[in-house]
């Protein structure tokens, strides 16, 4: 018995890894962006394990040196190795969007299913505290909830997660309501699952590609968020090694011609936000059953 | 000859390669001919179509073979071209008409759009020209429907104003692919009369596609039978069904419900029709059921003041159109809903006190499941057939659901090896058994069927059907059958009960309800339901009562 239930879970998990490459060969951006994806996965994880250098040394003798054998990437200022610096900021970068986007959509997925399956009442009050949420500037926003509440990681996530909740929350309760009365919801509800069991376990899943797309978008966007924060002062502190601060940092010295100073670390910036946003309609795809056959 | 289709061959680019839609059909449509398109789903009957329209999709396109229209080889037009020739010369009309129609634009401009599009109007007689059309199709008081917008007209009219756009240019060709499914059947007779008389009148050449072998039967000169993309038979329609030369056809005709078939005789070869069980004490009992929507001036009364009792192992047939109240009522007997006022008893105790939101954890939850009309949108896209089945077993009993779903899906006749599949993967007819598979999981002693077959082909209905009367034998079940169609329900029911606009209007013994309505309304729908040539009606005295139906 146990020897046939493991046959069966192998063959599932043949087929969902072969529907990957499936989706994957079927459309060449989407395996660019899960390559990049990976790329930037890889130098997250890995991250100190793979500089060249320390990213906080400074050596006064090396500063300001343009890219060449020993720095890929150049040296700052202070003479830090900019290579080293956009590896280091990888992970930290990463961390901030993925909590941030994590944070949005567990919250938004709950508040806007809750709105869209229950509506009345409960639709009226976080409809309109999301529009709240939306009636300020989203950036100013979050410089504003920063700048309150403290210069930290930690409030850097908390401030993107606010600012990205109420696309999730309009998602879900889009797509909550209107599969609210679908067949198959009363068809689980005549099975004996209560309102939360219908939502939670029936409605809610077929909810996911159209989040999955929202998820991919909303990830170069909170990079870029944080980046920016931290671009205008508000976020990661020097020395820290992070993209924005980098770039930051760098656009002094544009003008004077060391480009390589906001450049390589934009690049990264620019690549991260890229892969994201390509990603959507991949990862859609992938979560769709009906993709499958 | 007019249209003229040599050897056409159609294929779809898919994810398994080339598939092949349509192969090898030839078929001519003469001047002033209606030819009738008859096959099941998959059978390639609208693909043909599509090919002669050149509007394939975009993985699709005419392999080889040659449409000949009025001496001029379609396939060889540039796209420019065909796009003068649709509209103009030849106009297609599509099944769903909400879909067809543009909703937020007025349903005058769309017709005007035609117009202009192929120079018949200039700006300023447009709308004289719009309304025309309009009384052409005979809707009542054109000038006010002219600004009238999609959502507020009825299917029916709908499908008029589609009709309406189509033969606006007098085009000499219309292509109408399943122009009356989904809509009720006094509306379907109504359109179908509508289009008939139009292009006779008109002296145009038709093409209907359907499924239905009755109103084939009843509107076309020939008929074309198709099947996995090839034509099987083709004939004059008395021949044809008097004389099936092809197995195939056979089948098909023996499927279709028809007066005096009993329910074993749809399946080929025919099978001795299940006993119907042993009646026994009254197990639902609707005492004065009413169900009103909104408040003050906009209250609707969908269900007003109904009664009736089901007995054990009796199955009860609720039939009526769309909007009559049927789906609310069994919506409030499965407890879904919880009605205005009256009572439901199960076994003589009453269900009304237990909110229907809170039903979910009520024993008698098990006692009461329903089989839902369409078997695609009801099983849960994410869910396996195994998951789908397992999960009021694991909710309403006891038992352990490996064992158990694997004996449902046995007593279903859905292949084991099929259950690991997802919804997607699955024929209609698979679907339909995994419905009634899920709905048996938690040995119910009441059956809602909400038009179980009303998405299937006649042949898998046939099928379901039968699986339906041995069910009952078997498991002693009691049934609720809803459904717009009297000559289904007729084959598995005891009694019937007719519904319209929320009221019972007549209800009484199967047969006596068959043979000898005393309603109007009953008549009215008896007589609607297009049949094959075999059955006999009185067509002039069917016409008057639809109109007069559809007059109230």
């Amino acid at each position: 018995m146990a020897l046939a239930e493991n046959t069966n879970a192998d063959k599932g998990q043949r087929g969902f890894g072969g529907h990957v490459l499936y989706v994957l060969s079927e459309n060449p951006i989407t395996a660019v962006a899960f390559g990049l994806f990976a790329l930037i996965v890889i130098v997250a994880i890995l991250g100190p394990l793979i500089t060249p250098y320390d990213p906080l040394e400074s050596n006064a003798a090396r500063a300001l040196q343009p890219p060449n054998a020993d720095h890929w990437f150049g040296t700052d200022s202070v003479g830090r190795d900019v290579f080293s610096r956009v590896i280091i900021a990888t992970r930290l970068d990463m961390m901030i969007s993925v909590a941030a986007v994590a944070l949005s959509f567990v919250v938004g997925s709950i508040v806007g299913s809750i709105a869209g399956y229950w509506g009345g009442w409960m639709d009226a009050v976080t409809g309109r505290f999301v529009d709240t949420i939306m009636a300020f500037p989203l950036f100013v926003l979050a410089m504003g909830i920063v700048a309150a509440m403290g210069n930290t990681v930690e409030n850097i996530i908390y401030a993107t997660a606010i600012i990205n909740l109420p696309f999730y929350a309009r998602v879900a309760r889009a797509e909550v309501r209107i599969r609210r009365e679908a067949g198959f919801a009363q068809a689980a509800r005549l099975a004996g699952n209560t309102d939360i069991q219908v939502l939670a376990l029936h409605i809610f899943p077929n909810a996911l590609p159209p989040m999955m797309v929202q998820i991919s978008l909303n990830m170069g966007w909170a990079i870029l968020n944080a980046a920016g924060l931290s671009f205008i002062g508000l976020g990661v502190r020097p020395p820290t090694a992070e993209w924005g601060i980098m770039v930051a940092e760098g656009a002094n010295f544009v003008v004077s011609g060391e480009w390589w100073l906001a450049f390589f670390p934009g690049l990264a910036l620019m690549i991260a936000v890229f892969a994201f946003n390509l990603l959507g309609d991949g990862l859609r795809d992938i979560v769709d059953p009906r993709q499958r056959t | 000859m007019f249209l003229d289709v040599e050897n056409l061959n159609v294929t779809f680019k898919t994810r398994r390669g080339l598939v092949s839609a349509v192969r090898d059909v030839s078929f001519t449509v003469e001047k002033g001919e209606t030819l009738g398109i008859v096959g099941e789903s998959g059978s390639g009957k609208s693909v043909s179509s599509y090919a002669i329209m050149r509007i394939l999709d975009r993985n699709g396109r005419i392999a080889n073979g040659r449409v000949s229209f009025d001496g001029m080889d379609l396939t060889a037009f540039s796209s420019r071209e065909m796009r003068e020739l649709r509209g103009r010369e030849i106009s297609m009309v599509f099944q769903n008409p909400r879909a067809a129609l543009n909703p937020i634009r007025k349903v005058g401009h769309q017709i005007e759009d035609v117009l202009r599009r192929h120079a018949r109007a200039t700006k300023y007689t447009a709308r004289k020209e719009a309304i025309k059309a309009l009384e052409a199709v005979r809707i009542s008081d054109p000038e006010k429907r002219y600004d009238a917008y999609p959502f507020e007209l009825s299917g029916g009219m709908c499908q008029r104003i589609v009709i309406a756009i189509a033969l606006a240019c007098d085009p000499r060709l219309l292509i109408a692919d399943e122009p009356t499914t989904g809509l009720d059947v006094t509306t379907q007779k109504v359109v179908m009369d509508l289009l008939a008389e139009l292009t006779t009148r008109r002296g145009m050449s038709s093409i209907l596609i359907t499924h239905d072998l009755g109103l084939a039967a009843e509107y076309c000169d020939r008929i074309v039978v198709m099947k996995d993309g090839e034509i099987v038979e083709q004939g004059k329609p008395d021949a044809l069904f008097a004389r099936p030369a092809n197995v195939y056809t056979r089948r098909l005709i023996s499927a279709t419900p028809r007066p005096g078939a009993e329910i074993g005789d749809l399946v080929d070869p025919p099978v001795a029709s299940p006993p119907r069980p042993e009646l026994g004490a009254p197990l639902l009992q609707v005492k004065k059921l009413c169900k009103v929507f909104g408040h003050g001036d906009d209250a609707v009364t969908a269900v007003d003041d109904i009664s009736f009792d089901i007995r054990e192992g009796e199955t009860l047939g609720l039939v009526g159109e769309s909007g009559c109240g049927k789906s609310t009522t069994s919506s409030m007997i499965m407890r879904l809903m919880d009605p205005t006022s009256g009572e439901i008893l199960l076994d003589g105790k009453p269900m009304t006190d237990v909110p229907a939101a809170k039903f979910a954890r009520e024993p008698r939850r098990a006692s009461l499941q329903m089989v839902f009309q369409d078997a695609t949108d009801s099983i849960n896209p994410r869910f396996t057939a195994r998951q789908a089945i397992a999960d009021p077993i694991r909710r309403l009993t006891d038992e352990s659901p490996k064992g158990r779903v694997e004996e449902l899906a046995t007593q279903v006749g859905l292949p084991l090896t099929l259950l690991d599949r997802f919804p997607h993967q699955l024929s209609g007819g698979q679907k339909a058994r995994v419905g009634i598979a899920r709905a048996l999981a938690s040995r119910p002693k009441l059956l809602i069927l909400d038009e179980p077959t009303a998405a299937l082909d006649v042949s898998i209905q046939a099928v379901v059907l039968n699986l339906l009367a041995e069910l009952r034998a078997s498991l002693g079940v009691s049934y609720l059958f809803v459904s717009h169609d009297l000559h289904v329900v007729r084959l598995l029911c005891d009694r019937i009960i007719v519904m319209r606009k929320g009221r019972i209007v007549e209800e009484g013994v199967t047969a006596s309800i068959m043979d000898n309505p005393t309603d109007d309304y009953t008549k009215t729908l008896l007589a609607a339901t297009p049949m094959a040539p075999s059955a006999e009606r009185d067509g002039a005295d069917t016409a008057m009562q639809v109109e007069r139906a559809i007059a109230e």
